[in-house]
């Protein structure tokens, strides 16, 4: 498939499916399937730049509340869809693909009752420290590691990383949220200048 | 003496603003959205500054018009 960004300029699109897919698997790898080297690289450093910065401003070795943990790392992208905390932000983070990946594992771990990987990385906080409380307290073995409770509570994340917690989180959904851009640059070629498919259909 | 004042708020606060947090992200945004818009390096980049001018530009009204809106909410 063939694009035009400008009368001269021809563009191999590939597949564009898979470009898509790369796309959004790693933000630039479609453009590089592509051979549009300046654009992947561009796309790679801006994208996945905000995003890591947005991990390295909700991370912190600083202790929890109670002492019993430290706060961790990549806190501000995280899944969680249970009643009180539907993570609506992380439906804008996963738009970077694999990068936000380690978020799904860790909500699928903490909600099974098992350890979380990676000292906590992208796992989902307490929802309150009343409630991890609650279930240490509930707890057959309190002091069990798998029950996590030295996992931070949201309370703890406010209070440790004031705003940077929010900043990480907007940093980080604005970064998934332009590779859907990106993605459709992959898939039918540059937004305005580009016909795309429907000259290419009339010049067929 | 408005002027003055607004001023001299920007000059006391211009290091320690958060604002500053917004500068890579205005980085990354306009060159990824010109990026999305054209293949050529050049086009690239003068679409780029000119998306962040806008953007800097929109934000620079709204910072007025909040600090504004301070100032008469303080008494004026």
């Amino acid at each position: 498939m063939q694009g035009n960004s400008a009368p001269s300029t021809v563009i191999n699109l590939k597949d564009a499916g898979v470009a898509a897919f790369l796309a959004w698997l790693i933000p630039g790898l479609g453009h590089l399937y592509q051979g549009r080297y300046a654009k992947a690289a561009v796309f790679f450093v801006c994208i996945m730049g905000l995003f890591l910065y947005g991990v390295y401003l909700s991370s912190s070795g600083q202790p929890l509340l109670d002492g019993q943990g430290t706060i961790g790392a990549g806190r501000a992208v995280y899944f969680s869809w249970r009643p009180n905390d539907r993570r609506w932000a992380y439906l804008c983070q996963i738009g970077v693909g694999l990068p936000a990946m380690p978020a799904l594992v860790q909500a699928q771990r903490m909600a099974s009752h098992r350890r979380v990987w990676w000292d906590g990385f992208m796992a989902p906080p307490w929802l309150s420290e009343q409630e991890r409380k609650k279930a240490q307290e509930l707890s057959v073995a309190p002091n069990d590691p798998n029950g996590n409770f030295d996992q931070p509570s949201l309370q703890d994340l406010y209070r440790r990383l004031h705003r940077y917690f929010e900043l990480a989180g907007f940093y980080t959904m604005i970064a998934g949220l332009l590779n859907i851009l990106v993605i459709y640059d992959a898939w039918a070629g540059p937004a305005v200048s580009c016909p795309g498919r429907t000259e290419e259909k009339k010049a067929s | 003496m408005f002027n003055v004042l607004l001023a001299a708020v920007c000059v006391a606060n211009f290091w320690d603003m958060n604002l500053w947090y917004a500068v890579p992200a205005i980085i990354a945004v306009s060159l990824v959205y010109a990026a999305t818009r054209h293949e050529e390096t050049r086009q690239i980049l003068r679409h780029a500054a000119r998306v962040a001018f806008w953007i800097t530009g929109f934000m620079l009204i709204v910072f007025v018009v909040l600090q504004f809106v301070s100032w008469l909410a303080s008494g004026g």
